[in-house]
């Protein structure tokens, strides 16, 4: 297992009283890590979405389901830039992700629900997912702005 | 989440505190709906003052309150919104069809 840039590593059980502890350990992590306070928000509230996505979808509300995070740096080259940033890596061994479920209601639209996936790609540089092996995979990065660390991402 | 209720005339305030997620949400929901749909009072006042984080299961309960609200012909009022509670509302772009004011006596004009 390649763990370097490794910075948390957590499980969880799908339980929703949890999303408050991983929330916690999302913002204090950003923080450290050196985004702006509203970035901080912002990558804490897709992070929190998806594992709540986790808990609601894949493990359809049972509560005793694990649930990996884990956050490490990341840097690559975007656009022919080279950014760093945070990848946070969501697993867990539910129910496959529906696909027609992955595509963000219109925001035209007054109702209740569907709004965590468009939460994610709003605050989000990257979402990638995968299942493989009885294995969802959820990956998602913010980078740093091409400034620096604690300045707003102009995103992709 | 803790939710409290002050009854005044015509008017019922509800403190709520903590975070609303998907824990919680579902309460949330209850209490409104029970308040819209059954007592049915005239003006439901939302304090979120003390409200730090709301997720989208959050935001999904005050739309159904909303909508309950406006299929009883009853006002409902959110005031005391933090940076992240305005910020969910505006990325949903669902803030403009509440009624939202900074403080609890411009609520209760």
């Amino acid at each position: 297992m390649q763990n370097r840039g490794l910075l948390l590593d957590l499980t969880l059980a799908s339980d929703p009283r949890l999303l408050y502890v991983v929330r916690a350990a999302i913002e204090r992590l950003t923080e450290v890590s050196g985004f702006s306070p509203p970035e901080c928000r912002s990558i804490t509230r897709a992070v929190d979405e998806a594992v709540a996505n986790v808990m609601r979808h894949a493990y359809a509300g049972s509560s005793e389901q694990p649930i990996d995070v884990s956050c490490k740096r990341v840097s690559g080259m975007v656009n022919g830039i080279h950014r760093e940033g945070l990848e946070i890596e969501l697993l867990d061994r539910g129910l496959p992700f529906d696909k027609k479920k992955l595509t963000a209601r219109s925001l035209d639209e007054v109702k209740p629900g569907g709004l965590g996936l468009h939460f994610i790609r709003d605050s989000m540089d990257v979402m990638e997912h995968s299942h493989e092996n009885g294995v969802n995979r959820l990956r998602l990065v913010k980078y740093f702005s091409a400034e620096g660390k604690g300045q707003k991402s102009q995103g992709e | 989440m803790q939710i409290a209720a002050r009854r005044l005339d015509q008017v019922t305030i509800f403190d709520i505190t903590g975070h609303i997620d998907l824990a919680n949400s579902p309460e949330l929901r209850k209490v409104l709906l029970k308040e819209l749909k059954e007592t049915k009072t005239p003006r439901v006042i939302l304090n979120l003052t003390g409200v730090r984080y709301i997720d989208s299961s959050g935001v999904a309960s005050l739309v159904e309150g909303l909508k309950a609200a406006r299929d009883q012909g009853l006002r409902f009022i959110l005031y005391g919104l933090s940076p992240s509670a305005r910020e969910v509302l505006q990325l949903s772009r669902l803030i403009k069809i509440f009624e939202v004011f900074d403080n609890e006596q411009q609520a209760l004009a």
